[in-house]
């Protein structure tokens, strides 16, 4: 029983350059339904960079994206609806509670308010439910964050280094979310230095598309 | 519509929760007010001349204050990223995001205002032409100021840089307020000041949505 439509996400021919420096070149990627590419390759490698870009939020200095063979990036709030990114930040307002965080980034998707118990449970934080935000973990914020993504489901998850700051039981259990995800038919990008057991997933070595010296990671933010 | 209001709502909620911003804002803008009494002397018929000026001044500067943080917050935890990737059109988040910042600086001042005419010997005639200006002006104020706030993210002493971006160009606002108040206290017709400063918000909300949404997604690159 498939969650979503039977879609694929390309991209094509892809150059990333960031202040002036190539960081990849002729980067290639598919990701049909149910599948999860895993990046890697070292610190600059352009791991985020392509993440970002993914999700739209930096624009590919030449090459393309599609999504079911059109052109992914041409409506940005289309796009924008069929994708779930968590980034190195959290996202999460330390004046609201956790529920309160994650009910508004579901209502902005037209998602309502029934979801959150369930998502906060994927994460086993249900007793975080009414905590604010200032007094959470790392940890805690990270799975709140991650809840998010759970409680308004959309077929792409963009995930960069979601395991950080992740505790190893916690790690699990974003493995069989990942999992859930994909049985539905959604697809997963996600980049990690830590090992994510992502049963048959691809795996992209970003380093096989350098042009130079890799870059130290703050060039890259 | 219903996400808009969503988005006005979450923002209403931050600023009330960490409360401080429209006290400092309203005390501000008090305390620059009543510095005039001091400077130039009690002498009530000095200050009925320079009343309307001295309020409308005081207005840009207090609502200057608070714009630095309308997307610096959201920029620096990652919500900024979400909020451009959510299906939301960001000039719409953009707008909404402005409502709320006029909400809870720009209506308190407009609350403020009278007591502060009541203080510098405002002729009564003014009073209501005083209220119907700012009314008309701080939106504008607000909209102005969200394309600065846009352009400064990432910098450093940005706030600095922002009222260098921002007062030249409220200027016009300045000088149709005041005009206003002056025209109802040696009564002359005050429609065309109003008339105009209404077309200064028209032409602003039209326009600086989509400025301050491109100046976000550079940020954002």
């Amino acid at each position: 029983m498939s969650q979503f439509l039977d879609f694929h996400f390309n991209g094509d021919n892809l150059v990333c350059v960031r202040s002036e420096r190539t960081v990849f070149r002729g980067l290639t990627f598919t990701v049909p339904a149910g599948g999860a590419l895993t990046l890697v390759g070292p610190n600059g490698s352009g791991k985020s960079s392509l993440l970002r870009m993914m999700a739209g939020l930096l624009q590919p200095a030449s090459g393309s994206m599609t999504w079911d063979g059109e052109d992914a990036l041409n409506d940005m709030d289309v796009h924008g609806a069929r994708l779930h990114y968590v980034g190195h930040h959290d996202a999460v307002k330390p004046v609201l509670t956790a529920a309160e965080n994650i009910g508004f980034w579901a209502r902005l998707r037209g998602g309502g308010d029934d979801t959150i118990q369930g998502a906060l449970d994927v994460f086993d934080i249900k007793h975080l439910y009414d905590v604010p935000g200032r007094f959470l973990s790392a940890g805690q914020k990270r799975r709140v964050n991650l809840a998010r993504i759970i409680a308004a489901p959309a077929p792409l998850w963009l995930l960069d280094e979601p395991t950080t700051a992740l505790d190893k039981a916690t790690i699990k259990r974003l493995e069989a979310a990942i999992q859930r995800h994909r049985d539905g038919g959604g697809m997963v990008v996600l980049s990690t230095h830590a090992d994510v057991d992502t049963p048959g997933s691809q795996t992209l070595n970003l380093a096989n598309f350098a042009c130079s010296a890799p870059l130290d990671e703050h060039v890259m933010v | 519509m219903g996400k808009f209001i969503e988005l006005v709502k979450r923002d209403l909620a931050l600023a009330f929760r960490q409360g401080m911003d429209s006290l400092m804002v309203v005390a501000f803008f008090i305390i620059a007010v009543v510095l005039f009494p001091f400077g130039v002397g009690p002498e009530p018929s000095t200050l009925a001349k320079i009343a309307g000026g001295t309020i409308w001044v005081a207005a840009l500067l207090s609502s200057m204050l608070s714009l630095e943080r309308l997307f610096q917050t959201d920029h620096d935890d990652g919500s900024l990223e979400l909020l451009a990737l959510a299906p939301v059109p960001l000039e719409i988040t953009v707008l909404a995001k402005v409502v709320a910042h006029w909400l809870t600086t720009g209506l308190p001042l407009i609350v403020t205002a009278p007591l502060l005419a009541v203080l510098m010997q405002l002729p009564s005639e003014g009073f209501l032409v005083l209220i119907a200006a700012l009314l008309l002006g701080t939106p504008t104020l607000s909209l102005i100021g969200a394309v600065g706030a846009a352009l400064i993210l990432g910098s450093r002493r940005g706030g600095v840089l922002l009222s260098l971006l921002v007062l030249p160009l409220y200027i016009p606002i300045l000088i149709f307020g005041v005009s206003a108040v002056d025209a109802a206290i040696f009564d002359q017709s005050v429609r065309p000041h109003l008339v105009f400063l209404a077309a200064l918000l028209v032409g602003a909300l039209a326009l600086t949505p989509w400025a301050a949404a491109a100046g976000l997604r550079q940020a954002l690159e």
